[in-house]
C-alpha cells in the first residue's frame, strides 16, 4: 500500500473487504461491551432484592 | 477417583464415541452425496448422473480456451490431467477464471460428450504470493525452458 | 502451585482474579489486533492472484480458527462440569458459547464476501461452508438447551450433552477439503520447502489469531464474572460484595 486512496479502494474490491471487517468490528465491539452493561445491570438488581422492602424504591 | 466420577467419565466417553461411530458410518454411507463435484475421471467411469444436472470441477486446459466474438458465449476443455471433457458457458465468467485455473462447473453433459454448462465458479488454490514474486517464478521457468531447448538443439 | 489453581476455582477469588485481568488482556488485544490489521491490510502484498480482495484472509482464517477453538473449549469445560461437578466448569461453558457463535458467524460472513468476488457465489452447500455453518447451530443449540431449563443445573446438564455430541463435527470441519471434493480450498502449508505463503503475508495472519486470542481470553473472563454473579447470587459472598459496592 502506498497512499490511502489505494488503502481504501483495496484494488477494486472494496465492496467486499471493508464489509468483511466492518462485519467483524461490529460482532466483536458489542461482545466488548454487552458482559460489562449486564455485569452493572445485575449488580443494580441484587443491590435493590438486598434492602429491606420498605427503603426499596419502587 | 471416585466411582462416581468414573461413571460418569465412562458415560462421557460413550457419548462421544457412540457419536463418533454413528458419525463416521453415516458419512460412509452418504460419502458420494457430499461430494460438491465430480473429476472428469469420476464422470467417464459412470459416477455421475448422466443427463441429470451435476457439478464437474478440474483445470481449464492451457490453449482451450475460445471466446466467441460479438458473444458470451465461452468454450474451454476441463481436464483432471487424465481425462478431458469439452464445455460450453454462456455467462459472466468470475475473477479468477483463467487457463490452467481450477474451476467447477454446472450442468449437464449431451448426447455428443459436450457438457453445457449454467454456471462457472473459479476454485482457487492455497497457495498466496506477490505479484513480483509470481512474475520472478514464471521467468526462471521459462529461462530454463529455454536452457533445455537450447541443449536439445545443440 | 496446585493450591493457586485450587483457589482460583472459588468463585470469589474467580470473580476478583478476572476482574482484574479482564481490562488488561483487552487491551492488549486491541493492541495486537491493531498491530495484526496494519501488517495484513497496509504492509502485506496483495496476492498475484487476488489481488488486495485476498486481505479479507486476514479476518476470515483467525475467525474460522477461534470458531473451532472455543468450541474445543466449550466441550472440555462441559466434560469437566460433567464428570467432576465443578462449579465454574458449566459457567466457562456458558460463557465460551456466545463467543464460539459470534466467531463462526464472522468467519461466514467474511467468508461468504470472500467467494463472492473469487468463486462467483456468495454461498455453496459444499463440505466445508455446510459443517461450519452446523457449527453455528451447534452454538445456539447450546445456548438456546441451556437457558431452557427453570433449573439452571438441569440446564447445564443438558447443554453439556449436546456440546460433547457436537465435538464430532470439529475434525469433520477441518478435514473437509480432505475428506470430500469441495469448492472451498485445502488447508495452506505455511512453513517448510513446499510453503505455500511468504512471512510477509503469513505473520499478520499469526498476529491477528494471537490478538483474537486475547480478545477470547479477556471476555471469556468478563462473561464469566456474569455467571458467577448470577449462578452465586444468594451465597454469602455475592451479598457481601453488593453490600460494599
Amino acid at each position: 500500500m502506498n497512499s490511502w486512496h489505494e488503502f481504501l479502494s483495496m484494488g477494486g474490491y472494496a465492496v467486499y473487504v471493508w464489509p468483511a471487517y466492518g462485519t467483524a468490528l461490529v460482532v466483536l465491539l458489542a461482545n466488548a461491551i454487552w458482559p460489562g452493561r449486564q455485569q452493572r445491570a445485575l449488580l443494580k438488581e441484587l443491590r435493590r432484592r438486598s434492602l429491606p422492602s420498605e427503603e426499596r424504591p419502587t | 477417583m471416585t466411582p462416581v466420577r468414573r461413571k460418569r467419565l465412562i458415560i462421557v466417553v460413550v457419548i462421544v464415541a457412540g457419536v463418533a461411530i454413528a458419525a463416521a458410518l453415516g458419512l460412509q454411507a452418504f460419502r458420494k452425496n457430499l461430494l460438491y463435484y465430480f473429476t472428469p475421471v469420476q464422470v467417464a467411469a459412470g459416477d455421475a448422473h448422466v443427463g441429470q444436472r451435476f457439478r464437474m470441477g478440474g483445470l481449464v486446459a492451457m490453449g482451450s480456451v475460445q471466446r466467441s466474438p460479438g458473444s458470451m458465449t465461452v468454450h474451454f476443455t476441463l481436464t483432471d490431467m487424465q481425462k478431458s471433457v469439452p464445455v460450453v458457458y454462456t455467462g459472466i465468467l468470475p475473477d479468477l477464471f483463467r487457463e490452467g485455473q481450477g474451476i467447477v462447473v454446472y450442468g449437464t453433459l449431451d448426447k455428443q460428450g459436450l457438457f453445457v454448462a449454467q454456471q462457472v465458479l473459479a476454485k482457487h488454490d492455497a497457495k498466496y504470493m506477490p505479484p513480483e514474486v509470481a512474475a520472478a517464478i514464471k521467468k526462471a521457468k521459462a529461462a530454463q525452458q529455454a536452457q533445455i531447448a537450447a541443449k536439445a538443439a545443440s | 502451585m496446585f493450591i493457586w489453581f485450587h483457589k482460583l476455582a472459588s468463585p470469589p477469588y474467580f470473580y476478583k482474579f478476572a476482574g482484574i485481568l479482564a481490562p488488561w488482556l483487552a487491551w492488549l488485544s486491541l493492541l495486537v489486533i491493531a498491530a495484526g490489521l496494519y501488517g495484513g491490510l497496509w504492509l502485506a502484498p496483495p496476492d498475484y492472484q487476488q489481488g488486495d480482495g485476498f486481505r479479507i484472509i486476514y479476518v476470515h482464517v483467525p475467525s474460522a480458527w477461534m470458531s473451532m477453538f472455543i468450541y474445543m473449549v466449550m466441550a472440555v469445560a462441559a466434560a469437566i462440569g460433567l464428570i467432576w461437578r465443578m462449579k465454574l466448569a458449566h459457567a466457562v461453558s456458558a460463557a465460551a458459547a456466545p463467543l464460539g457463535a459470534s466467531f463462526t458467524f464472522i468467519a461466514l460472513v467474511t467468508g461468504s464476501l470472500w467467494g463472492k468476488p473469487m468463486w462467483g457465489t456468495y454461498w455453496v452447500w459444499d463440505a466445508r461452508l455446510t459443517s461450519e455453518l452446523i457449527l453455528l447451530f451447534l452454538y445456539v443449540g447450546y445456548m438456546a438447551l441451556n437457558h431452557a431449563f427453570e433449573d439452571r443445573r438441569t440446564g447445564d446438564r443438558a447443554s453439556a450433552i449436546l456440546a460433547l455430541v457436537g465435538i464430532v463435527n470439529i475434525p469433520i470441519i477441518h478435514y473437509s477439503v480432505k475428506w470430500w471434493n469441495t469448492l472451498h480450498q485445502g488447508a495452506t502449508v505455511f512453513f517448510g520447502p513446499r510453503a505455500e505463503m511468504p512471512p510477509s503475508m503469513y505473520i499478520p495472519l499469526f498476529i491477528m489469531i494471537i490478538g483474537f486470542m486475547v480478545y477470547f481470553a479477556a471476555f471469556i473472563l468478563k462473561r464469566l464474572q456474569v455467571e458467577v454473579l448470577q449462578r452465586e447470587r444468594n451465597t454469602a459472598w455475592v451479598r457481601a460484595l453488593v453490600a460494599k459496592s
